[in-house]
Parts: C-alpha cells; sequence; structure tokens
C-alpha cells in the first residue's frame, strides 16, 4: 500500500468508545456513553436526536473543549485526547465550532471585522495586521457580508448575517473540521435555506468535513452524507443519509421519522404517530436498552441487557433486540 | 353575509416610539367560522403575534396602537368595548397559548391555583371551591397530566409537561376562540406530535374556533382549513388549505417559502432560498413590500402596490394575477 492510499484510508475524524458523564447531585450524568463514529474526510457527519440526547456535548467532547470521562478521538489517527495543552493548541486551528446562537458566541463589543480577525490575530496566523484584515475582508465576501458590515456591531445585524460572522471567523483559521451546532435553527426557513446552501459551498471548495449536530430531520437529511441517531446518550442507529430515511430500523428512528408533521396537504389526515412518554432521566441510568420504557416492542431482554451496536446491512448499523440473529 | 363569529377588517398596527414608527400590521382581512382553524404563516416579523395580541387587546399600551379596521367578535366590535366588558371575554371566550410555557407560567404558584385561577376570574354560574377543584382536575386528566400533580411547581414539569399545563389554563373556561401562538415551536419532535395531536382531538371534541399561528409549513398541513400568508404585515396570500398547497397558482413568497425547506421525500441537491431579507417595517417599500426579492418583480411591483385578485376561495395580492382567466379584482382595501 501506498503512503497516499494509506492515508486516504484513514478518516480524518474518529472516536472509540467516547465517554462523557457530568458528576450530578444524586449521581452521574451519563451524555455521552460509548459513541464510536468515523468521519471520512470531506464528508458531513450527521447528528440527530432530541434535546438532552449528548449530541452537542457529543460534539464539543470531540473538540476537546469538554475533557472526555473515557475513550479516544483520533485525528487523522492521531490520538487528540492525548495531546499536552501545547499541541492541542496547534491542533485547535484544524477544529471549529459553529454555534446556534452566534449572538450569545460573539462578543457584542467588537465589530464584525474585530470579530473574524481575532482568532488571526491571536494566532500569529498572518504576518500582520493589515493582512489579516485583508484575509478578513475576503472571508467576508466568502460567507457573503457585505464589506460595507465591517465596522458595525453585531447587535445591529439580523440573525443570518450574525451567522456569517460565526462561519468567517470558524473559517478565519483555515480548519479542516468544523462542527455546526444547531447552526440554523434558530433562523426562519428563507434565512435556513441561505445557510445551508452557504455551508454546502463552502464546503466543496475548501474540502471541509462536518459534524452536524441538528433536531431537525428535514435539515439533517439535506446536508449529510451519513448520520447517527442518539437517544439518552448512545448512539442507537447509523446509516448512510438515504438508508436511513429509506429503511429507519431501531424503533426510536421509525418514531422520530413518523412524528414530523410533513408540509403535504394529502397527508393532513394521517393520525401523526405519537410514542408515549418523554425521556426518562440520563442519571444513572438502569441496564437495558434506554428506550424500553417507551418502546411498544420492548420485552424482558430489552429491560434488562444494553443491546449492541451492530451492522444490520451493509452500512446500517443498529442498537436493537429486534435485530438481533 | 351571515354574521361572522369572528371578522377582520381592514385591520392597521403600528408600534410608535419618539423615534420610528413599526408598521407592524397592513390593512390585513379575515375571517373565522365557529369550529374553524386558520393558520396564520409566515417568518419572523411578519406581524402574526401583533395580530393575535390585537385580537386579545393585549397590544403594549405604551406603544401600540390600531390605527384603522374593525375586530368584530360575535357581532361585537371588540375595540369598542370597555375594559370591563374585555376583561370578561378574554379568558372565557377567547384564549390564548404562548409559543414559551417558562414564561407564561408563575414560577412561585402550584399549577393547579394557576388553572384555578382562571375560573375563579371568570366564574359566572357561582361554582364552588370543590367545583372548581374537580374541573382542575378534569381539564388536567383531558390533556394527559395526573390530577395529583397539581400541587408541583412549573419547575417540576419538564417543557412538554408545562405546555399541556399552558394549554389545560387556556381550555379551562371552554373558549370559544383558541389563539395558539406557536404552541409546539419551544418542543422536541416526538413531543410536538403529542401536543399536535391532543389539540387536534380537543378542538374537535369541544368544537373551539382556532387561530394556529406557526412558521411551520408542516403544522398547517396537519391542523389548518385555512391559511392566511403574512408577510412584512399585509397578508398576501390566503385560501383554503388546499389553495395555498396546491393552487394551480401560488404567491412568489409563498412558492419561496415551500422551496426553501429540504424536501424529507426527494433528494434536492440544493434548496432555493429567497434572496435577501424581509423589509424594515419601519420603512416599507413603496409598492410589493417583496418586490425587492421577488424574482419576477418588474418596474410596476416596485412602485405600485399590487390589487388583490380573487378566484373562489382563494386571495392572491399580486401584480402577476392581472389579467389571468378566473380571477377578478377586489381593489386594495
Amino acid at each position: 500500500m501506498t503512503h497516499e492510499s494509506k492515508k486516504s484510508a484513514v478518516p480524518l475524524i474518529e472516536t472509540r468508545g467516547l465517554k462523557k458523564f457530568f458528576k450530578v447531585r444524586n449521581g452521574l450524568l451519563h451524555a455521552v456513553d460509548n459513541v464510536s463514529i468515523t468521519i471520512p474526510a470531506k464528508n458531513t457527519l450527521g447528528v440527530v436526536g432530541e434535546s438532552g440526547c449528548g449530541k452537542s456535548t457529543l460534539g464539543r467532547t470531540v473538540l476537546r473543549l469538554i475533557e472526555p470521562t473515557a475513550g479516544q478521538v483520533l485525528y487523522e489517527g492521531e490520538d487528540i485526547t492525548a495531546f499536552d495543552k501545547h499541541q492541542m493548541r496547534q491542533m485547535r486551528r484544524k477544529m471549529q465550532i459553529i454555534f446556534q446562537d452566534p449572538y450569545s458566541s460573539i462578543n457584542p463589543r467588537m465589530s464584525v471585522a474585530e470579530i473574524i480577525a481575532e482568532y488571526m490575530l491571536i494566532n500569529h496566523t498572518c504576518a500582520s495586521k493589515a493582512e489579516a484584515f485583508q484575509r478578513t475582508a475576503e472571508l467576508m465576501d466568502v460567507v457573503g457580508l457585505a464589506r460595507r458590515y465591517a465596522g458595525v456591531y453585531p447587535h445591529e445585524l439580523d440573525g443570518g448575517r450574525r451567522q456569517r460572522i460565526g462561519i468567517a471567523r470558524a473559517l478565519s483559521l483555515r480548519p479542516k473540521f468544523i462542527v455546526c451546532d444547531e447552526p440554523v435553527s434558530a433562523l426562519d426557513v428563507s434565512i435556513q435555506a441561505q445557510i445551508l446552501n452557504l455551508l454546502m459551498d463552502i464546503q466543496d471548495d475548501m474540502g471541509l468535513t462536518y459534524m452536524f449536530i441538528t433536531h431537525d430531520l428535514s435539515v439533517v437529511k439535506h446536508i449529510s452524507d451519513e448520520i447517527i441517531v442518539m437517544y439518552l446518550g448512545q448512539c442507537v442507529e447509523r446509516a448512510t443519509s438515504d438508508g436511513l430515511f429509506a429503511s429507519p430500523l431501531h424503533p426510536y428512528t421509525q418514531a422520530l421519522l413518523a412524528a414530523i408533521p410533513e408540509p403535504d396537504i394529502e397527508m393532513r389526515n394521517k393520525k401523526i404517530q405519537v410514542i408515549r412518554g418523554e425521556v426518562t432521566s440520563p442519571v444513572n441510568p438502569p441496564p437495558g436498552c434506554r428506550f424500553a420504557s417507551r418502546c411498544e416492542k420492548a420485552t424482558d431482554l430489552c429491560r434488562a441487557q444494553t443491546p449492541e451496536l451492530i451492522e444490520h446491512t451493509s452500512g446500517h448499523w443498529v442498537a436493537c433486540h429486534l435485530y438481533d440473529k | 353575509m351571515s354574521e361572522k363569529f369572528l371578522q377582520v377588517r381592514d385591520l392597521s398596527v403600528q408600534y410608535r416610539t419618539d423615534l420610528e414608527t413599526v408598521y407592524a400590521v397592513n390593512h390585513i382581512n379575515f375571517e373565522l367560522e365557529k369550529g374553524q382553524t386558520i393558520g396564520l404563516v409566515g417568518e419572523t416579523g411578519a406581524g402574526k403575534t401583533t395580530t393575535a395580541l390585537t385580537l386579545m387587546r393585549l397590544l403594549p399600551e405604551k406603544t401600540g396602537r390600531v390605527t384603522s379596521g374593525t375586530v368584530t367578535f360575535e357581532g361585537q366590535n371588540i375595540y369598542d368595548l370597555p375594559d370591563e366588558t374585555m376583561h370578561t371575554i378574554r379568558g372565557h371566550h377567547i384564549a390564548m397559548i404562548f409559543q414559551d410555557p417558562m414564561t407564561s407560567l408563575n414560577p412561585v404558584m402550584t399549577v393547579g391555583e394557576q388553572i384555578a385561577e382562571a375560573l375563579e376570574l371568570h366564574n359566572t354560574d357561582g361554582k364552588t371551591r370543590e367545583q372548581i377543584e374537580a374541573r382542575v382536575d378534569e381539564v388536567l386528566r383531558m390533556v394527559g397530566i395526573p390530577p395529583e400533580r397539581k400541587t408541583n411547581f412549573p419547575h417540576q414539569f419538564s417543557g412538554g409537561m408545562k405546555q399541556r399545563v399552558v394549554i389545560a389554563m387556556a381550555l379551562v373556561c371552554e373558549p370559544d376562540l383558541l389563539i395558539a401562538d406557536e404552541p409546539t415551536t419551544a418542543l422536541d419532535v416526538t413531543i410536538q406530535a403529542q401536543v399536535i395531536n391532543m389539540i387536534r382531538e380537543l378542538r374537535d371534541r369541544l368544537g373551539t374556533a382556532m387561530i394556529m399561528i406557526t412558521h411551520d409549513l408542516g403544522i398547517v398541513a396537519q391542523t389548518c382549513d385555512n391559511v392566511a400568508v403574512m408577510y412584512a404585515g399585509r397578508i398576501i396570500e390566503a385560501g383554503t388549505a388546499f389553495d395555498i398547497f396546491k393552487g394551480e397558482i401560488r404567491h412568489p413568497y409563498t412558492v419561496g417559502l415551500f422551496s426553501s425547506i429540504p424536501n424529507l421525500r426527494e433528494k434536492t441537491a440544493r434548496l432555493t432560498p429567497i434572496p435577501g431579507l424581509m423589509p424594515d417595517p419601519t420603512q416599507l417599500p413603496a409598492g410589493c413590500s417583496f418586490a425587492p426579492r421577488c424574482p419576477h418583480a418588474t418596474e410596476r411591483c416596485r412602485t405600485e402596490p399590487p390589487s388583490v385578485w380573487r378566484s373562489g376561495t382563494h386571495v392572491i395580492e399580486c401584480h402577476l394575477l392581472e389579467g389571468r382567466g378566473g380571477w377578478t379584482k377586489e381593489g386594495r382595501e
């Protein structure tokens, strides 16, 4: 095997048995529990689930913004959880994050150009301040922010433009990997479509790899190559975007897809499929499948033994005893 | 034409401060029959919530004012009524569910007390304490909360449960009209499905008329008989749900809204967003307010406000309809 082909076989991002537990008053909160993912370079992994399923914690743990409790995060095959502070600082340039609410993630007392230039100035990636601001202007062109906004403050801009600032700032250090944490959830649909197109365009132009975290199933289907479905800290299903929507296997995924109200008048008399109850507590979860208490097909086995994530058909993984062979 | 249950005619609302005037709602018309549901659809700033607050007479006193039009509820213009009469209508005949259940519940009262509060306030038939308590239990059961939990405080409930409490509060007096302002936007999709199903069931059982305010076309398709699409304070298109979803021609903005949503069934390589932004409501354009973003806009669209065109139940405010067979002019109101 040549060096080149060996390198392309290594995914850009990989996690192995990643866990993040938080100590809370009455025990351990299993926010991310034994999640293993791989994201090939230039691909998008969608992470979907409801609030409290651990998807944002997963994104932050992959970036080591939160230290994992156990498990590894590999960047091009290298374990970054073993990196020291200095190595991690170098690594951070390659890994960036875009947040849901751009307004609470930017300093309101800095102008648009200052916000975008800040990372470049801190990291000394440009030879001079003038060069940093030159590149800032170029980045504003890339994300579709008119240069006349360089001197204005974020509160003067609408949500869509603020999100463009967040994207320009994330791109400023020429990263290879970006965690997009609900980047369009706070935006109106017409603006949401503009931002989704922008994210897909810059991915093609710059060869970026995304981890795209969202609760919105139609968005995740649109942008992802592969999707993982999370429930209470665990990955319950993993498949290609088309595979997941064509034949969802896990009862939770099926319930999630059935719950979407479709913008189609012919579906209006279809009663929306409803699953009972609500998400149970992730604090000290009992053994067994975490979805069992809401699952109509649950058996005693489900309540006793945690199902493993197994490859049901090629490329389609599911953690459910219904598919035990 | 017989007397309508709710009729909104030529309604305009402005928010005025010393610095500027926000033209929040501009000459809108719609009506609602008993037991029907109308969807008010549009994006942030379209004037949906202002319309709802105007129907409840809950506009902020200092800044908000109705500058034209009437809101006729069961034959009376609510803006002609004395405050006391409005107090009995609000909560008793017209109730509202707000988007964020966290901010519409009192954190230091138990949920049972909060639901009972509305009954005590509108206790026209002299219910006793026991009857009120029994009614609270009944309405909690109706929204799927065990009555034992009425002594709990809001923070002891999850988001979906809190929204059920808010719905119970709105329904406890059996209003004739329920205004739901983005009732499920803050909820997860599986909980949203539970709440939507519950709202549909209760509406059908109690015969409540409803105004469903939402930006989600999926919810509109699932719950509404009629739809009004709002843009920059105007209703730019209205009709039956069928007209809006399957009409032979639709307003360019409505078309844009639909093509902005990623499709769950088909693979689209690229979305077709509406370029640009909604106009600043303090400075609306001279012609059609959608013209700056419209792919079909002509010089006329930028200078001359479009007329309202009607074909049966379907109404569109757009110059494109001019000269189209089957469409007649209603004039701009």
